[in-house]
Parts: structure tokens; sequence; C-alpha cells
């Protein structure tokens, strides 16, 4: 459906709620309005249920810290609450915002309507402090539980050097160590049933069946899993903080570095919401470069979870062949990027630099050698019986569960469900490009790793289109906003250097606004959200990342599983713990 | 027919079994590489070989460390066993003709004897720890020795009904005209599995399954005494490739070359081939590996136990 069908839903809400709901345009194009505190909780389960072609996914809840802004918005506020909805049957996102005033920093749960949501608010209570009355488990989920403040207030301070010397003595260490005890009755759990004794397994976070600092806690009776709660935060760099700091372009590597198997995936992410505030269109060179790169960390991505879920359920010797071709697809990432895993390589406004001599040679080495592999890895993983009886059947959901956990990427359209950002809401020019969306049908973990599998050849009939249509022209726009600006005519005239100095120096200066940036990165739906007070700086970013929502749905998979079943989740679900924690 | 020089053989068989375990060790890691593209050990000495008296120079020397939270006797007590009774059933291994240190008359039985005993080591190791991990390893090893172990005897007894004796010299003295394992072809089926189980390699690993329980049952083994777990693994692979050889593939029996030779080159094919199967196999779950083991395995032993003596008691009569 297109956007005329359905009926705006500001309008709609505000004749059928009674609520006085205000629009407020955007420069991403996404429909927005604020919504009264109070009304929060009835308009969501409207716009969720009721309405017309429901939006029935939370796809993502923030809050900006408002009290430093130059420009202050129109509802004044000391703190805002965001939320994202999405709809597929309108095939758009829809943004509500709701003002706090300084002394009442709270907002009423929707836990209770979006399960997603859950952990969405504690990091919202954790990074600003604002209360969510009604929720089941309000505890700060990124930042350790001793931690004073909240970081992603103003006042908070951003690095080290202005929060006094640190120090670990013995009293401190250990009451930290005592604070990560696990204690059932705080998750409302029983120690024992009449019938058994509970084991508290602690999972991590150092475990190698975790890939990366998780902690998973399991509540065991023999080998059966009764309950599991993931704690996660142990990989939390305060990329999102940082992004107040760092120039809109000095940004762009710390992008790199959040699915830090995607590669530039995220620096596509982080420029899709840039170019929206700037209002820049990336020439097509400039644009086909990023989607050949692009796909290509989707291969790499994907042979690192192909490798390692083979070991998860216990082969050994899948790894070393699909890292032995990933690093055939890093040699290429290397020869035009000059890095390898985080190349940071795009540019606002393009790329930084033209492709090198002899890329398509490489590119096309890599196009015939790779379909072969991929058919050997079938041999060997896809078809093996055991692997099979240890993945069918396995952490299995429907496509309304997924909707309704914010699940997005290959674990959606594993539920038969065919859905893909880059064809529903092609961005960087994807609607040039023929390809298919795999889909599965039963979502359990055997066809997560079938559609994985098929995405990869699909990733490769896209780079085999860049590689024959590599169109000409340059590679960075020449929009003023696009950075680093064009260098060529700066000898020339004095008011091209100085707008020249002033654009590397101190950076560019984006409009005031506000612009969502979402991709189908390799894991599912990345997305930026930048808040800009007209500066160098974004005043918020807000990185919603697919792992995260899909981590927290482990519970639900994993009960009443065995122990190996939570490493075949684990494995299948594909997250990288920098996605989770940012 | 006993060795004439029994402190001989024992010696004998005792450093060539230990060499053996530790060239093996080598020779899983250069294999597992050339199987995955990779080099493996090649730096230290010729081919990489010195690599493993490196390692064992290391764990030599490394600190003898016993949690404080383990049960202290049976936590030492366990890697000793596991090698003693892997050790002890080589005893009745007869390499060649006269190469043996007893030639017990119920060898066979004394090898499955030696082998239950074993998994008291990984049990108690487990139990002793006092680790949550090592606990459900050592749980697991239980549960999986005990499902396997009872068809491992029963694929056992077809071959035993051929031969019409317990003794391995015999069995492999009944090979003569045809080797066991056709025949018994079901039964050496049987017996690989269950020798895999037995050995706790992929992809019966799940007492340790690495991915899951870190190291299971001997998480927090360190030093010399992971080393004795380390070396009875191997241990136990060489000797049930040696069974199967016996059983199966008659021994040392072969044209041309000596004896000793025949053994040891058939022995070697199938320590390569539980290599092989280790660089190739995912792990089965818990549950479906027990369902497998009595559902199916015991059935079809039980089936080729009761042919074969249907056989056999036609033929005689």
């Amino acid at each position: 459906m297109t956007r005329t069908e359905a009926a705006n839903p500001v309008d709609v809400v505000r004749e059928r709620c009674g609520v006085e709901v205000a629009a407020e345009p955007a420069r991403d194009g996404i429909r927005a309005f604020w919504c009264p505190r109070e009304s929060i909780p009835k308009v969501l389960a409207y716009l969720k249920d009721e309405i017309d072609s429901p939006y029935r996914m939370l796809y993502d809840l923030t809050a900006i810290d408002d009290r430093m802004r130059v420009q202050p918005n129109t509802h004044s506020s000391a703190f805002t609450v965001v939320y994202h909805l999405f709809s597929f049957e309108r095939n758009e996102y829809l943004r509500i915002k709701t003002a706090l005033p300084p002394d009442a920093l709270s907002v009423d749960s929707i836990a209770n309507l979006w399960p997603a949501a859950n952990w969405y608010e504690r990091e919202v209570w954790d990074m600003f402090g604002i209360r969510f009355s009604g929720h089941p488990h309000l505890q700060r989920i990124l930042m350790p539980r001793s931690w004073v403040g909240h970081p992603l207030c103003k006042d908070h301070p951003a690095r080290a050097t202005e929060m006094g010397r640190f120090q670990l003595p013995k009293e401190k260490t250990d009451a930290e160590q005592e604070m990560l005890r696990f204690r059932p009755e705080e998750w409302g759990m029983r120690r024992s049933t009449e019938d058994s004794d509970f084991i508290f397994l602690n999972v991590g976070p150092q475990h190698p069946g975790t890939h990366g600092v998780l902690r998973i806690v399991l509540q065991l009776d023999g080998e059966e899993i009764v309950d599991a709660v993931p704690e996660i935060g142990f990989h939390h760099r305060g990329a999102e903080k940082m992004g107040e700091r760092q120039s809109w372009h000095t940004y762009i590597p710390y992008t790199d570095r959040v699915d830090y198997l995607g590669g530039v995936m995220n620096n596509l992410a982080y420029l899709t919401a840039v170019e929206k505030l700037a209002g820049i269109t990336v020439p097509p060179r400039g644009q086909v470069i990023r989607v050949m790169l692009a796909e290509l960390f989707r291969i790499i991505s994907h042979l690192v979870w192909y490798g390692t879920f083979a070991q998860d359920v216990g082969q050994m010797s899948p790894v070393f062949y699909t890292f032995n071709d990933r690093e055939r697809a890093f040699a290429i990432i290397e020869a035009i990027c000059g890095a390898r895993m985080h190349p940071n390589w795009f540019r606002i406004g393009g790329v930084a630099a033209d492709l090198p001599q002899g890329w398509d040679g490489l590119v096309r080495d890599f196009i015939r050698y790779f379909p072969p592999r991929l058919i050997e890895y079938d041999r060997e993983v896809l078809r093996n019986r055991i692997f099979k009886m240890r993945t069918k059947g396995i952490g299995a959901f429907t496509k309304d569960e997924a909707i309704e956990w914010g699940v997005t990427g290959p674990a959606l359209r594993a539920t038969g469900f065919e859905w893909d950002f880059r064809k529903k809401q092609p961005y960087s020019g994807y609607e040039q490009f023929e390809f298919d969306i795999p889909t599965a049908k039963t979502g359990d973990c055997y066809d997560r790793v079938l559609v994985r599998v098929e995405e990869m050849r699909q990733s490769l009939r896209i780079i085999e289109q860049c590689v024959n249509h590599m169109p000409d022209g340059p590679y960075q726009s020449g929009h003023p906003l696009a950075s680093p600006p064009i260098k060529d005519r700066t000898m020339h005239d004095i008011e091209t250097l100085i707008t020249h100095f002033l654009s590397v120096s101190w950076g560019p200066v984006m409009p005031a606004g506000e612009a969502l940036g979402a991709i189908e990165a390799t894991k599912g739906n990345n997305g930026y959200y930048l808040v800009s007070d007209g500066s160098t700086v974004s005043y918020r970013t807000r990185i919603r990342t697919p792992s995260f929502p899909h981590m927290q749905m482990l519970p639900l998979l994993c009960r009443g599983r065995m122990v190996p079943d939570l490493l075949a989740i684990l494995g299948a679900m594909d997250f990288v713990l920098a996605d989770i924690d940012r | 027919m006993t060795s004439p020089y029994p402190i001989l053989s024992i010696l004998g068989i005792l450093i060539v079994t230990l060499t053996l375990a530790a060239g093996l060790i080598w020779l899983e890691r250069r294999l597992l590489a050339l199987w995955q593209d990779r080099y493996g050990p090649n730096r230290v000495g010729p081919f990489g070989l010195l690599q493993v008296l490196a390692d064992m120079i290391k764990i030599f020397f490394k600190e003898d460390w016993i949690p404080p939270f383990a049960d202290k006797a049976v936590f030492v007590a366990a890697p000793a066993i596991i090698v003693v009774t892997v050790l002890m059933s080589f005893a009745v291994v007869p390499v060649a003709p006269g190469i043996i240190v007893s030639d017990l008359d119920v060898g066979l039985l004394f090898v499955l004897a030696m082998s239950s005993l074993g998994v008291y080591s990984v049990v108690l190791a487990g139990w002793s720890s006092d680790n949550k991990y090592a606990l459900l390893g050592g749980v697991r090893a239980a549960a999986q020795m005990l499902s396997y172990e009872v068809f491992m005897g029963l694929s056992l007894m077809g071959v035993v009904l051929l031969a019409g004796s317990f003794n391995l010299t015999a069995i492999v003295e009944a090979q003569r005209n045809l080797w066991f394992v056709a025949p018994q072809f079901l039964g050496f089926v049987l017996f690989l599995i269950a020798g895999a189980a037995e050995t706790r390699r992929l992809p019966f690993d799940l007492p340790e399954a690495e991915s899951e329980l870190i190291a299971g049952f001997h998480s927090e083994y360190s030093g010399m005494k992971f080393g004795m777990f380390f070396v009875g693994e191997y241990l136990g692979v060489i000797l049930i490739s040696c069974l199967i050889t016996i059983l199966f593939f008659g021994g040392w029996l072969g044209p041309v070359l000596p004896p000793i030779v025949w053994f040891l080159i058939k022995v070697m094919f199938f320590i390569a081939f539980f290599i092989l199967m280790r660089a190739a196999l995912p792990r089965p779950r818990f549950d479906q590996l027990m369902s497998w083991g009595w559902k199916l395995m015991l059935p079809l032993a039980l089936a080729n136990l009761l042919i074969t003596g249907a056989v056999v008691l036609a033929w005689r009569s």
C-alpha cells in the first residue's frame, strides 16, 4: 500500500482517540507528532491494534535531553521521549514524541503493549534517568549497577578525564563483584520446586559460545532450560555519547565499530541519516561504489557467522574455510579502502576516493571464485544430517512474534515474510538492482541458515551488476555540506579556500532538524536517528541496532530447551556484542 | 602363548604406546590443519615434530594447582584412573605373535571391563571439581557411557561367536581365511560408533563440548593433571583402533610385510579415520545421542547377535 491509501495517522489519532496531538514536519519525511505524556499508552495501543494498517512494530524507543538546546523545540521540554513505530502494511515509520518537564521525568511504560519495549525502556532509564511507571523490572541495563548518574544526560561527563581519577581499592572490587552476583528472587525466579532444585548456570561473560562479552544466566532443571536472563552492557562503549562530541564527519570511524563485522555497512546507515539532514544527493558512481562495498561486507559478515555457527553446533572445520574466503573478500576491501575490518570509507556525500586501477579484475575474480565454495559449504554444513538435527525445529518463532519483538533482517525473512528494506524502501540506488529476497518457512534456526546462505548469492548478484554497470562521473557530491569538500578549486579563488578551510577544520554545519536513516544491514534493520541543533556536532545520535531486540527475545526462544540448543539459538541469531551494547 | 620376556614386552608396549600417544597429538594437529587449509605446528623441529616435546615441557613445569573448593583426593585421583585403565587394557592387546604382555583367555572381557572403569575418571573429575560446567560434563559422560557401553559389548559378541573365544590372539588367528569385518560388518560399524563414543571425541565429545560447557569435566584441570586427560584420550584412540584392527581386520595378518608392520598400518589407518571424523562432523545433542544409542544401536546390536548366533548354530549342526 502506498501512503495515500491509508489515512494520515495524525488526523486519525486526533479524531478517534480524542487526544490533542501536534504534527511536526521532519527533514527525513517521516510523519511525526507530539503526544501529551498521559496519553502515550492509549495512543500507542490505538496505533498498534486499532488503526487501519496498524503500526505493529515498535522500531525504536529512545530519549533526548533537551536542556542544552540552542534552538529549543516547540514544546520546550526538558527531556523528550521518542517512539519510532513501523507499519509493514503502510511501509512507513511513525515518530511519536512526548515532552517531559524537568520536575516529572516519568512516563507510563508500554512494556505490556510491546514486549520489545522492556529493554528499550530500561535503556532510557539507564541513560537518561527517565522513569517508566508500571515497568516490570526498571533497572540499569548497559551501565553497571553501581554507576552514578545517567550518561546520556548533557550534564554527565563524556570523558574519563572529566571524572576525576579512577581508583579500584579492594572494597570497591568486592562490592562490584558482589553486585554481579545473580539473585533469582530479583527476577521473580524460584530456586527450587517440590520436585527439583534448579541450577543457576552463569554462561559468560567469558564463554566460548557467547561470541563476546555477553552474560546469560540460565535456570536449569537438569540440562533443561527453565528460564534465561541475558545480561548485556559489557561491551558498552558510549558510541551514542561520542556522537555528541565528534563532528558529523569525524564520527564516521566510530560507526564502523558498532557492528564490527559490518564495516562500511554502518557508515552507510549513519550517512543515510546525515545526508537526509543535509539534503545531499550522492552522485550515481558514489552510490554504486557504496552498494558494492556494502554487499561485499554483507558476504563477509555472513561468512563469519556461517563458520562460527557451524562451530557452535560442534562442527570444527567450516570456520577455517569461511574465514579463508572472508580473507579473499578482505583483499578486495583492502585494495579499495586500504583497511580491512573497519575501512571508514564512506564520506558525507559519497566515498573517500575513487576506485583504484584494476579493482574490477579483483571483484570479478571473487565473483568467479565464490559460488563453487558456497556449494561446497552446502554439502558440508546444510546437508549434514547431524547439523539438521541440531537446528531444525529449534528456536522457531512466527512472523507475528517476530514483529512483536522488533525482529528484522534474515530472522524475519526466515519466518516466511518477504521483507527487505533494500527492496521496500530503497536507499543508495538499490531500486536499480535485480535481486531476490530469500525467505524460508518455519523460522527456526535452520531456516535462518538457509536465508543467510541464499543472501550471499544474492549479494554476489548485486556486486556483479555493480561491476558490469559502474557509472562514470564523480564519486563525491559537490554539495557545500559534503565532506571533505572537493579541493580542486581551492587554489583559484579565496572564497572556496575559506569554505574549504572551515569545512575541514570545523566540519560541516548541519541544518537544525532530525532524521532517521535506516538500512538493511547485515543483521537486520540498522538505523541512525540524528538530531541536529544547527551545529558542527550532532545534538543527539541514536543508534538503533538489530541485535538489541534480537537478543531480548532469547529467553522466549530457549525456554524448555536444552543447553546445547541455547548455543544453536545464539549462533543462528547472528548478533555482535558491540551491536547490542554500542 | 605369553611373551618369553614379559618385562621387555611391558616396557616396550608402554614406551611405544606413550610415544605414539604423544606423536598422535602432533599427527592430529597436522592432519586437521591439512584438511582445514592451514599449516598446523611446523616450527619446532623438522615438520614441527618437536612441538609435542615443547608442549610437554611446558605442561610439566606448570604450577600444580588444585582449586580450593575441589574435593582434593578425588580431584587428584581422577586423571590417574583414565591413564591407568587404558594402559592396563594394552596388556592384553596382541601386537604380533609373541608380542603381548598377558595372553588372557578373557582378554576381550578384560578390555571391556577396563573401559567401563575408565568412565569413573570422567565422572569423578566432574564431580570433585565442584564446578557446574564440570558437573554437567560428568553427568553427560556417565549417561553417554552407560548407554554406549551396553551395545559396545553386544556388538562384539558376534565376533566372539565366530571365533569361539574371548582370547584376542585366538580371535586374530580365527581370521586367517576371512577378516571378521565381512561377516560382521554391522558389528564393525556399531563398534566403531561405540568406540568413538568411548573415547569422547567428536561427534561424541559431549562431556567436554567446548562451545557449550567450556571444557566440561576437565574445566578446572591444568598442568600435568590436564595432560593426563589429554594423553588418556589419545591412548583411548589408539586402543580403540587396535581393537578394531584385532577384532575385525585380522590384526597382524597380512602378506609380505612383517606382522608388526601390518598391525601398525591398520592401526594408523583407523586413527586417521577418527581424526577425519573429528574434522568433519558436528556434535549431536545430548538427548539425541541417548535415544540413538538406546533406540537404534542397541536393537541393531541385539539383532546382529541373534542372527550371527543362528547362523553359527546352523553351520555347526
